[in-house]
């Protein structure tokens, strides 16, 4: 890792502007805040030490990940990037979120079996590496005969950790990390970026940190969770946060009560985050005698073909039901589906077809494949079977009117198609997992107000097909962003494992023509390959 | 695979010629019935030409899928009704150019040049056509 003080401070012609007659703190003055373009003056006068570096990630997840990969792979030294990081690796975030809500390391996780993070060419895929390693014939003939007869293959989260932190030493990630929160980015005037870095408590002799680049590329994953509005009242106004909890949050205290005492669970949302708080909670009540019932609230209750308009018969623009073209297998209040999209988006014509499409017509298609859909997978359907026949999960449709404490417990007064009916519970578990505006995360938010950038049809940042952010272009210098935050464009897949490598691929083919980076044709690919294969650097 | 219809047929192809065509000429000299390299590379021809209609039918059915995907093992079991139209058809004499032998072009030949490539291309399109063409999977097939 970098240690920010160690970097290098470039001299400017005038030697007052970096060596001070005055102390100076090195912060962000109010002149910097308000100016859209600034001049390297402006920066040193501030005396905010300035870094020299062509390329830099924000964000440091599986985003700023695969991202420099590629760069890597395509023959960028360690010397030309840095990643601009809070984590210390880059699955920390996502291990944390998948942990908390019920994937820990053995188990596994929804993207498929070539959807692999720390390999560019998804070959050998996670299931043919683990079939062939541990000779398992039944993973073997699942990839054969996915999704037809068997499942759809997903690796284990602590295999893609394992293969990750191999594939960080191979291209020497830490060489490249940062640590420190980044404040702002803000276009130079002459070309280029600068990207305030805040370093910890004490990394640098100064408050913030400047990096002076060509290329900026911002993977900052979510911009922020929200919950849903009436577990949040409820939360503060009674100041109960144990029996009320967010999927995403740490909640281990519900299960070890659950585990103690029989109690009843409310759990929200029909999402795959539901399937996994479902696993968890009838896992326990499986191999630890738990005796919890379970009582499911669907807004949408899924009875059979739909899209994401809803069921066969719900409304949809133009008039009309499911098409047979575009209709999603659904029952017991679920859609279902492998993936957050169909698979499609990540390479075939689903993909082909958003790419060419523009405004409403996009933000159409969006809607019609999209939706809150979960996989299919035969043991979930099994636990649930179970519970329904030995009454112990039910489900019930509608939205809550109000929540209020009775005793130790939760009065939850829902609202369904049949009147208002109170259902009782010891806890709640929010699995809605509703994103927050990517105005509420402050670096986006100064990018909209100072940088250029804007939203597209969907409300997200605005990228073009090489997911340059549009309008944030500094003379020769450009801006690029992936994952969450940019929902909506011309590649629909954009959150995933695989969405972040298209990303990258399209960042470092627009790269390349910049002339940043090496291109990677079929010799330059296949030689990297047996380079990736082998474990030695790129 | 994630083909869209283009990708499909510049796909299939270039997996024919390549790979077919190679597999072609090596296996050709040993196969049962002494077939020539006239006729194993007309039927060669008449899997490619049948194969892009081919491909027009198995975009359609792809449409009554929601995910618009293509499973693995449909690129296998489609060797079923392309090889037995494609045999009907030989064996019809209907595949024109070939010097029809009076007994008929030889079965097993027939079976072992086409399973042969067949297999060779699925597994290939299956994982390792990915390593030399980085795009090629995210652009439905597409070579270029
Ligand atoms: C529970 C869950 C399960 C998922 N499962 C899958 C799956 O199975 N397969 C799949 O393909 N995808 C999955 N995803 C989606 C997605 O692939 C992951 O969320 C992935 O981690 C996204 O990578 P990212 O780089 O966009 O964001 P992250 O990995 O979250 O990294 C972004 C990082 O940027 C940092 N950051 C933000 N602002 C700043 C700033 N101003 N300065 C410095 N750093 C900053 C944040 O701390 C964050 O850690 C899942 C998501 C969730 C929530």
């Amino acid at each position: 890792m970098i240690d920010p003080t160690a970097a290098s401070v470039v001299p400017t012609t005038d030697p007052s502007t970096y060596l001070p007659a005055q102390p100076i703190s090195g912060d962000l003055t109010d002149q910097l805040l308000q100016t859209d373009f600034w001049t390297d003056d402006m920066v040193a006068a501030a005396g905010i030490p300035i870094v020299d570096i062509p390329f830099v990630t924000i964000g440091g997840g599986i985003g700023s990940f695969v991202t420099v990969d590629y760069l890597r792979i395509a023959g960028v030294p360690t010397s030309q990037m840095r990643v601009l990081s809070t984590l210390d690796f880059p699955w920390q975030t996502y291990e944390y979120l998948t942990r908390v809500s019920q994937v820990p390391r053995p188990e596994r996780i929804r993207s498929d079996s070539a959807s692999r993070p720390d390999n560019i060419w998804g070959f050998p895929s996670y299931g043919f590496a683990e079939g062939v390693r541990h000779f398992d014939p039944k993973v073997l003939w699942g990839l054969l005969t996915e999704p037809i007869f068997a499942d759809y293959y997903t690796p284990k989260a602590g295999n893609v950790f394992e293969q990750l932190e191999r594939e960080a030493k191979r291209i020497s990630y830490d060489e490249m990390l940062v640590k420190g929160l980044v404040r702002i980015v803000r276009r130079r005037y002459g070309g280029g970026y600068f990207t305030i870095l805040t370093p910890p408590e004490g990394a640098s002799a100064t408050k913030r940190v400047a990096f002076r680049s060509q290329y900026v590329h911002l993977a900052v994953g979510y911009p922020g969770l929200k919950f849903l509005p009436e577990l949040q009242r409820y939360r503060t106004e009674n100041n109960d946060y144990r029996h009320i909890v967010n999927a995403y949050e740490a909640h281990e205290h519900v299960y070890e009560r659950l585990v103690q005492t029989p109690s009843t669970v409310l759990v929200r949302g029909g999402g795959i985050v539901a399937s996994r708080i479902l696993q968890r909670l009838m896992d326990d009540r499986e191999k630890h005698g738990a005796q919890t019932k379970i009582v499911h609230l669907f807004r949408t209750y899924i009875h059979g073909t739909n899209d994401g308009y809803g069921n066969e018969e719900d409304q949809r623009p133009g008039g009309g039901r499911t098409r047979v073209t575009m209709r999603r297998r659904g029952g017991d209040g679920w859609a279902y589906q492998g993936f957050n999209y169909p698979k499609s988006v990540w390479g075939g014509q689903l993909k082909a077809q958003v790419r060419n499409l523009e405004g409403e017509q996009r933000a159409e298609l969006y809607k019609r494949m999209g939706g809150t859909n979960t996989p299919y997978r035969r043991s979930w359907q099994r636990q649930m079977k179970q519970g329904r026949r030995e009454g112990w999960y039910s489900c019930v449709v509608g939205t809550v009117d109000e929540m209020r404490p009775s005793g130790e417990r939760i009065l939850n007064r829902v609202r369904t198609a049949q009147g208002v009916v109170p259902v009782e519970v010891d806890f709640v578990i929010d699995c809605t997992g509703l994103e927050a505006d990517i105005a509420e995360h402050r670096l986006l938010k100064d990018l909209l107000d100072h940088g250029g950038a804007s939203r597209n049809p969907v409300g997200r940042l605005n990228v073009d097909r090489t997911f340059e952010l549009i309008g944030t272009q500094s003379g020769g210098g450009v801006m690029y962003a992936s994952g969450a935050t940019t929902l909506g464009g011309y590649f629909p897949g954009v959150d995933t494992f695989l969405g972040l490598q298209v990303a990258a691929q399209e960042i470092y083919g627009d790269l390349n023509k910049r002339g940043f980076c090496k291109r990677i044709g079929p010799v330059r690919s296949t030689v990297q390959w047996w380079k990736w294969l082998a474990g030695s650097a790129p | 695979m994630l083909p869209t219809l283009n990708g499909r047929i510049q796909t299939r192809i270039f997996m024919l010629v390549v790979f077919g065509g190679v597999i072609t000429l090596v296996l050709t000299p040993v196969l049962p019935g002494d077939p020539d390299y006239r006729t194993t590379y007309l039927i060669l021809a008449a899997v490619l030409v049948l194969g892009v209609l081919w491909e027009l039918v198995y975009h359609a059915i792809q449409q009554l899928r929601w995910e618009k995907d293509w499973p693995t093992l449909f690129g296998l079991v489609t060797a079923l009704n392309e090889g037995a139209l494609l045999w009907l058809l030989l064996d019809l004499e209907l595949v024109p150019g070939i010097d029809y032998p009076y007994d008929g072009v030889p079965f097993w030949a027939f079976f072992i040049d086409f399973s042969v490539i067949w297999l060779v291309v699925w597994v290939w399109t299956n994982g390792p056509m990915r390593v030399p063409f980085i795009r090629w999977r995210f652009f439905g097939g597409r070579i270029i």
